[in-house]
């Protein structure tokens, strides 16, 4: 899933700082699961920015509501009524979710809520881990479902680097080293060989690097774009 | 097609080769590090040239291994995948070969998140694996990574990795050095050693794999400045291993910088003794000035001539 992190309070006020009449938009999928932007946190963040705008000597009114999700029109369409007569909309949705926002409702000022940190998944109760980066050319089936790319500090495709020492990355000793993981992962399962094997340069243009990416399925598209 | 490399002519002659590390400096004043190389001249046969090490900005390898040539002395240019994409490391490749530059040294390099641009963007486009596979098939044969071949021909140059005995998981770490052989590389260089136990464990690895007769191997050396530099190296950097006893040893010592300079020597002679080891890189950090009795008390010198 995508996760996302709230921005700190002063800096939200800071965002909306020129609006007076404020909705906090929370979003019900994604950032709802990791405890950054669903209902609850909507209504904590409208309550915190209330109090400070309002020791500051501002006047203002804030509301709150929740999507299903701020990411496809369908949803935005169906509850465009709620979003109406507001100077401002702070959305509590990961980046994807404000611009489709901002992309469907142009003459409406979407300003983001959240730090959209990575794609991953909850390791335990309050810790989420990064595990892809989207490059578009997914490398599990050769490392057998560790991805060096999220993974490896650097990226490696051949290895670990010199940094490696008692499982841990060069980085920090909070992070495993991917290849540790990887060499004791092709290992168990009989195909440490592969380590040997020399892996090309990546073609890089699969991802963000090619440029912001496009995905069409023409078997499911509509006549038209209809 | 012959060597240009004095290093690479070195090991042809069998002889037991001697390299000098060079920080470049935080500034393009380059007086200090030229004086350093001038002092160690006669005692090592080529320099090694850090590139950002540790990801601090600092005149860059290529820059200095210019300043090198000039002065008749042989530089070893070093090239991490930290800061540069393929275009950057294939341009810059060409660009010091162009002035005569021979010896190449690819690695990873430290991340940039150690060093004094903490924002930085870390490039890691190519790996240091895919790095000395590029450089040997734009010399041997002529070809850039995206397939576009070379107008003219590289001259011989010789290729270089590094090889981390002291890193995880150990038991990979001589097949490590198997894998970047079979990319190209041509002689290696091994993180500072401390633990010469473990450093002849890896060698006794890499003997079995027959590596040793496919690859010029040099043993680095640093000798150790003061107790706080030891225990700085032990805790703090990552893909070292420095022993306790050795620091207990400096910290009994009366002269504790002629104790880290004995241990240096110490360690030297015992790599001329290990089969498979051809040469010592000394890493002597921010203490350049004791090369040259490094080298004479290794009894290393004078450095035989080859040509």
């Amino acid at each position: 899933m995508i996760v996302g992190e709230r921005k700190p309070l002063a800096e939200i006020a800071e965002l909306l700082e020129p609006f007076r009449k404020i909705l906090v938009l929370g979003c019900g999928t994604c950032v709802t699961v990791c405890l950054a932007g669903g209902e609850k946190e909507a209504a904590e963040t409208a309550s915190a920015l209330a109090m400070l705008r309002k020791k500051a000597g501002k006047d203002t009114e804030i509301d709150t509501h929740t999507m299903v999700r701020q990411c496809e029109y369908e949803f935005i369409d169906e509850e465009q009524d709620k979003l109406a007569n507001y100077d401002a909309i702070l959305s509590l949705a990961c980046g994807v979710g404000v611009q489709t926002m901002t992309t469907r409702l142009p003459e409406k000022i979407i300003m983001p809520g959240l730090n959209t940190t990575f794609m991953g998944y909850p390791l335990e109760q309050g810790v989420w881990t990064e595990n892809c980066l989207g490059c578009g050319d997914c490398e599990l089936g050769l490392t057998m479902g560790i991805c060096p790319i999220a993974r490896c500090s650097k990226s490696m495709l051949n290895g670990p680097c010199g940094g490696s020492q008692d499982e841990k990355c060069e980085v920090s000793k909070d992070v495993d080293c991917a290849w540790h993981l990887i060499y004791e992962r092709l290992s168990k399962v009989g195909m440490a060989g592969r380590m040997a094997v020399i892996q090309p340069p990546k073609n890089w243009a699969t991802s963000h690097h090619g440029g912001p990416r496009t995905s069409v399925r023409e078997d499911v598209r509509l006549e038209n774009g209809k | 097609m012959k060597t240009e490399s004095n290093l690479e002519k070195m090991f042809n002659a069998g002889h037991f080769a001697v390299t000098g590390e060079l920080g470049p400096p935080k500034s393009a004043n380059l007086e200090t590090t030229l004086h350093h190389a001038e002092e160690m001249r006669n005692h090592v046969d080529a320099y090694n040239i850090t590139d950002n090490q540790t990801a601090i900005v600092r005149t860059s390898s290529i820059g200095v291994a210019a300043h090198l040539i000039q002065r008749g002395m042989e530089p070893v240019v070093q090239m991490t995948c930290r800061d540069r994409n393929r275009i950057c490391l294939q341009a810059d490749l060409l660009g010091a070969v162009s002035f005569g530059a021979r010896n190449f040294l690819c690695l990873q390099g430290d991340h940039g998140n150690f060093g004094n641009e903490g924002g930085c963007k870390n490039v890691y486009d190519l790996d240091s694996t895919q790095l000395i596979h590029t450089v040997k098939n734009m010399r041997d044969d002529g070809v850039f990574i995206g397939g576009d071949k070379l107008d003219h021909p590289l001259p011989k140059i010789f290729i270089g990795a590094v090889a981390n005995p002291f890193a995880d998981p150990f038991e990979y770490r001589a097949l490590r050095l198997a894998k970047k052989i079979a990319a190209g590389t041509e002689f290696v260089q091994t993180q500072c050693i401390f633990d010469l136990d473990r450093f002849e464990k890896w060698m006794e690895q890499v003997r079995e794999l027959g590596l040793h007769k496919k690859v010029k191997i040099m043993g680095g050396v640093t000798p150790i400045k003061s107790v706080g530099m030891a225990r700085y190296m032990q805790n703090n950097v990552s893909g070292m291993i420095v022993p306790e006893e050795l620091i207990q040893r400096i910290k009994g010592a009366e002269d504790k910088k002629k104790e880290g300079l004995k241990f240096a020597v110490e360690t030297i002679q015992r790599l001329q003794e290990i089969e498979g080891v051809h040469g010592v890189h000394i890493m002597a950090i921010a203490w350049e000035e004791v090369v040259p009795e490094i080298v004479e008390s290794a009894g290393l010198y004078p450095r035989p001539a080859v040509n």
